[in-house]
């Protein structure tokens, strides 16, 4: 099984080329992935796109050993749940990083990476991966 | 809304069933169910089935009409239920909201899931569309490595340690060994769970809930019908059944380290129930990790948040301890069917609640609880048990 199921690489170029999420302009609420209904004010307020802050820190992380389809030949590699400097929080890989300075707390910016090249037409999917800074 | 009872129920091992397909898994399950409850097939009026991923395992969709041509109940209405890990207790739930809200008498409620006929690494990726399909298993995140996240977390937050998690897993395999229909009926200990491999740090190989197959069914009954035909002998009623949602990617979670939605039902299924956490006799967890069974009891209010990892190595949620947690092996050792899973739970409740449990019978068991979650957290179900 591969990953020729999800949608086509170029509607997500956008949110993982280049972060881009949205935000509320009435409440300054920021979103990533992009949303579509604020969950919060519901359908007030205008949703625009926003690029995200390529700063973070990471709140949890794993390193993972068994990976799935597309990621079996990568392990290890390790996983994070960034916050970014506004607060919005994404899932990524750690990355470029010596494996004592992945942890919580630990300061990371985002990179352009190749994240798999199993897609069925042959596209290889890039996106946002991170590293520790410092 | 009327009370809702279970009159009936039966379930296959669970394991690898090399020898058994998907069909042959639902009509033991679902043959047991109704020979117990006494019932014939022509009073089933309907069939709710939880499966999550039959399409990626083995290729067959349309499984709600499946199962009532395999058990020969056709011409009712059948009707598939998919909440990845939480199917089977969504199933229960539809079933009894069909049962209480009068627009049936009777119905049947089924889980199966075969996940052994691909890889290891192809159940793994279908297993990954519990989470967040685009954001997490575009990434390259499995099932254990969402749960690592929160385990993480939740060692950081709370200072829980591996060897706590670690003990959930023992006490899971030390009660498997008296349930026959386990997958791991053996003993484990401590340092094994330590020396195991990690699957995804701070989770390792026997931390993890296995790749089974199986399949459970019970029967549903209104109460005041089971009472009329005479079917109350064995019956055990559902006195809650709730359920709640949260964002599908664990990253839009209020935090990392609780579980808001299984929280939030299990407070609406105490207040349904008009009992404590304290009254509670034994509980059926969903511990497709055991990082997940700590969150999972401190969830249910069996402790303080923050509190699961100590609780548990102190013996407090073994068979012998004050809140007896999953009897039946869990999810760790009687095996994780995926959609089967939540089905089997109220097998054990009826099975506890009738004192059938055998050598791991709890000792004047009154009222029972299931807590069944689907991926990450995003679908929680309670139930809760007495008898009728």
């Amino acid at each position: 099984m591969t990953q020729g199921a999800l949608p086509l690489h170029w509607r997500k170029y956008p949110e993982r080329y280049r972060l881009e999420g949205n935000i509320n302009i009435e409440t300054g609420q920021e979103f990533f992935p992009a949303r579509v209904v604020d969950p919060r004010a519901g359908r007030k307020g205008l949703l625009q796109s926003k690029e995200m802050p390529r700063e973070g820190k990471i709140l949890s992380w794993t390193e993972v050993f068994v990976g799935p389809v597309g990621f079996d030949n990568e392990t290890p590699y390790f996983l994070a749940i960034v916050e970014l400097a506004n607060g919005v929080r994404i899932l990524t890989q750690i990355v470029d990083s010596e494996k004592e300075k992945v942890k919580i707390g630990a300061k990371v910016r985002k990179m352009f990476r190749k994240i798999s090249d199993t897609d069925a037409e042959g596209a290889i999917a890039y996106g946002y991966k991170f590293k520790v800074v410092h | 809304m009327r009370g809702v009872s279970i009159v009936g129920a039966g379930q296959t091992s669970f394991g690898e069933h090399w020898e058994k397909s998907f069909k042959e898994l639902i009509a033991e399950a679902g043959i047991k169910a109704i020979d117990d409850s006494g019932l014939a097939r022509k009073d089933i009026q309907a069939v709710y089935g939880g499966c999550m991923a039959s399409g990626r395992f083995i290729g067959q969709e349309h499984i709600g009409a499946l199962i009532a041509d395999q058990l020969g109940l056709n011409p009712i209405p059948s009707t598939r239920l998919e909440a990845a890990c939480a199917s089977g207790g969504v199933a229960l739930r539809n079933g009894y909201i069909a049962v209480a809200s009068g627009l049936y008498d009777i119905v049947a409620v089924g889980g199966i899931e075969k996940m052994t006929e691909v890889s290891t690494e192809d159940a793994s990726f279908a297993l990954g569309g519990a989470g967040d399909q685009e954001t997490e298993l575009f990434m390259g995140a499995t099932f254990p490595a969402l749960y690592a996240l929160m385990a993480r977390s939740h060692m950081k937050e709370f200072g829980t340690t591996e060897e706590q998690m670690a003990s959930v897993s023992v006490k899971n395999h030390k009660n498997a060994v008296h349930n026959p229909f386990a997958q791991f009926r053996t003993e484990i200990t401590v340092e094994q769970v330590m020396q195991s491999g990690y699957v995804a740090s701070p989770l390792k190989l026997l931390d993890c809930s296995p790749i089974s197959d199986g399949a459970a069914a019970v029967i549903l009954c209104a109460s005041d019908v089971a009472k009329k035909m005479k079917m109350d002998g064995k019956a055990v009623e559902i006195i809650a059944s709730t359920q709640a949602s949260d964002t599908l990617a664990l990253a839009h979670r209020h935090n990392l380290y609780e579980t808001r939605a299984a929280k939030i039902a299990a407070d609406q299924a105490y207040k349904q129930a008009g009992i404590k956490p304290a009254d509670v006799s034994f509980a059926e967890a969903h511990d497709c990790f055991s990082a997940a069974e700590i969150m999972a009891i401190e969830a249910l209010g069996f402790c303080k948040q923050g509190e699961g990892g100590k609780f548990t190595e102190q013996g407090n949620t073994a068979l012998n301890g004050a809140i007896p947690v999953n009897t039946s092996g869990g999810l760790k050792a009687c095996g994780h069917p995926v959609a089967a899973t939540g089905v089997k739970q109220a097998i054990e409740a009826y099975l506890q609640l009738n004192e059938m449990a055998g050598k791991r019978q709890v000792r004047g068991a009154e009222t029972g609880l299931t807590h069944n979650v689907g991926g990450s957290g995003a679908t929680a179900v309670v139930h809760i048990y007495r008898r009728l």
